[in-house]
């Protein structure tokens, strides 16, 4: 499977990479990792005149503190997120569902950046970016935005980047003492996809929860916060049954499609176990 | 500066341009004009003659075309030769001289880590990759670093033995 012909063009800044997609209109598409697009080129579900590869920009690699959050550039793979030692201590929700994408090799290529950026709804960083409260650093011919993850993934396959903006860095804010996190995810085999997946983060103060963050994978177009769920769980007691109690409604609002995978009824029933078992590690009980 | 034109797949129309890059495989430095859609994986069988790399699915998923880019394992299916610009390539050939197997090699032997042979050198190269981070692995690590790498032969149990029997006389050798 041979992808139809591109030319291609690998700029060592943003502003060089926005002018290459600018010059290259519509048809213009960035590439990082390539783990996601180079398999929709080989079967030609997509045939852009022009890859920009952002893969050579030195700014968009790498991770740093910046107070009171990590700025993580798009380029890092997510073996990198994965066994970096600041994420590891301030955004371990991060690092522990970047370990569970796909294999070793898909990890050492595929990026943060590119996986938000293609906002697939079985994407499990997506999710994990949702609960953290991730802002997107982008930048395009207006300059540079920021947006928050709950307004970036808009639709199925589809962010709310422009075709001529660059995902630069993402803002990851440092979760503090007393949070516990977890991500839950249900798959067939070792390296698939999410059937449904669940982060939780959950704040603990003296055996009661103070603040709950569940986001669900899978369960509809985008990446959704189950927000009945984190309202019950808001100074619930950290027990089994407070926490089974208000997993019960973790498929509301919820659109999940029926696939080879499993039905949408099936989704809905792994999303309430799955948030009960991933808010029950998160609050360490 | 060898052209790739005959030999890739689809051959480019003239006007489809080309790239000049410059790739390390297996200590050899190779310069190539090479167009830009041509996959990493292609270029190594096709271009190179390597054929030691094998393709199975085409849709990342086997992992038999695994080689180390930079020393990373990857599924060079899904890299574009482009993307390898400037960078060292390590393909199954690399791993033994003439006269000596590489450790590896001998424990595929050793204990029949193989039956019918088509996803070994992607098994060893991510085994590899594995072995430079973690010279002494568990069971469970091998199984998890394998975990791209689809057998449909043996089960796997005596892929694991043989990675774990390398990690042994590697550390043997070292030691
Ligand atoms: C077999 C297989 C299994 C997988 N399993 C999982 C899994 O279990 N969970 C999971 O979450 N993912 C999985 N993935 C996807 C993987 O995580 C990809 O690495 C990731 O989705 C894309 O990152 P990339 O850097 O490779 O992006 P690319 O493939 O390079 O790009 C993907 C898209 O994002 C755009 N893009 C990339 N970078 C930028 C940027 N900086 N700015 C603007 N746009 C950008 C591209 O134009 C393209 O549309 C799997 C992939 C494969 C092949």
């Amino acid at each position: 499977m041979i992808p139809v012909a591109f030319d291609y063009t690998k700029p060592s800044t943003v502003d060089e990479a926005v002018q290459a997609l600018i010059a290259g209109g519509e048809d213009a598409k960035v590439i990082s990792g390539g783990q996601s697009l180079m398999p929709v080129l080989r079967l030609r579900m997509a045939a852009p005149s022009v890859l920009v590869d952002v893969g050579g920009i030195a700014e968009m690699n790498g991770v740093s503190d910046d107070g009171d959050h990590l700025l993580i550039g798009s380029n890092t793979t997510h073996h990198d997120v994965m066994n970096n030692a600041l994420v590891k201590q301030h955004a371990g929700l991060l690092a522990m569902t970047a370990a569970t994408v796909a294999d070793p090799q898909i990890r050492h290529r595929g990026t943060l950046g590119g996986s938000l950026a293609h906002a697939d709804p079985a994407g499990d960083l997506p999710t994990a970016a949702l609960a953290l409260e991730c802002v997107m650093v982008a930048q395009g011919p207006k300059g540079r935005r920021e947006i928050a993850a709950k307004d970036f993934f808009v639709d199925y396959f589809t962010s709310a980047l422009e075709s001529d903006e660059v995902l630069v860095a993402i803002k990851v804010p440092k979760m503090g003492d007393g949070w516990g996190y977890h991500y839950e995810k249900f798959n067939r085999t070792a390296q698939a996809w999410a059937t449904v997946g669940v982060a939780a983060a959950v704040k603990r103060q003296n055996g009661t929860i103070t603040e709950a963050r569940v986001a669900l994978t899978n369960m509809g177009p985008s990446p959704i916060r189950a927000s009945s769920v984190e309202s019950a769980l808001a100074g619930a007691s950290a027990s089994a049954d407070a926490i089974a109690a208000a997993s019960t409604s973790a498929a509301d609002g919820t659109r999940p499609t029926s696939d080879l995978h499993a039905t949408a009824e099936f989704r809905e029933h792994l999303a309430r176990v799955l948030t009960k078992r991933a808010v029950a590690q998160a609050a360490g009980v | 500066m060898t052209s790739l034109y005959e030999e890739i797949p689809a051959a480019p129309p003239a006007d489809v341009p080309t790239r000049r890059v410059t790739i390390t495989v297996n200590g050899d430095r190779r310069t190539l004009d090479i167009e830009p859609r041509l996959l990493l994986s292609h270029l190594i069988r096709q271009g190179l003659q390597l054929t030691g790399t094998h393709m199975g699915c085409d849709t990342t998923g086997c992992g038999t075309c695994t080689v180390l880019l930079n020393g990373r394992p990857v599924k060079s299916c899904t890299v574009l030769a482009v993307q390898a610009d400037g960078r060292e390539v390590e393909t199954v050939e690399g791993l033994s001289s003439a006269q000596q197997l590489h450790p590896l090699q001998e424990g595929f032997k050793q204990e029949h880590g193989l039956q019918c042979g088509y996803c070994t050198p992607g098994m060893m190269m991510a085994a590899k990759a594995l072995l430079e981070r973690n010279p002494n692995p568990t069971e469970d690590e091998v199984r998890w670093a394998l975990s791209g790498n689809i057998c449909r032969c043996t089960g796997y149990q005596n892929i694991v033995k043989a990675v774990l029997w390398a990690a042994d006389k590697m550390r043997e050798q070292e030691g």
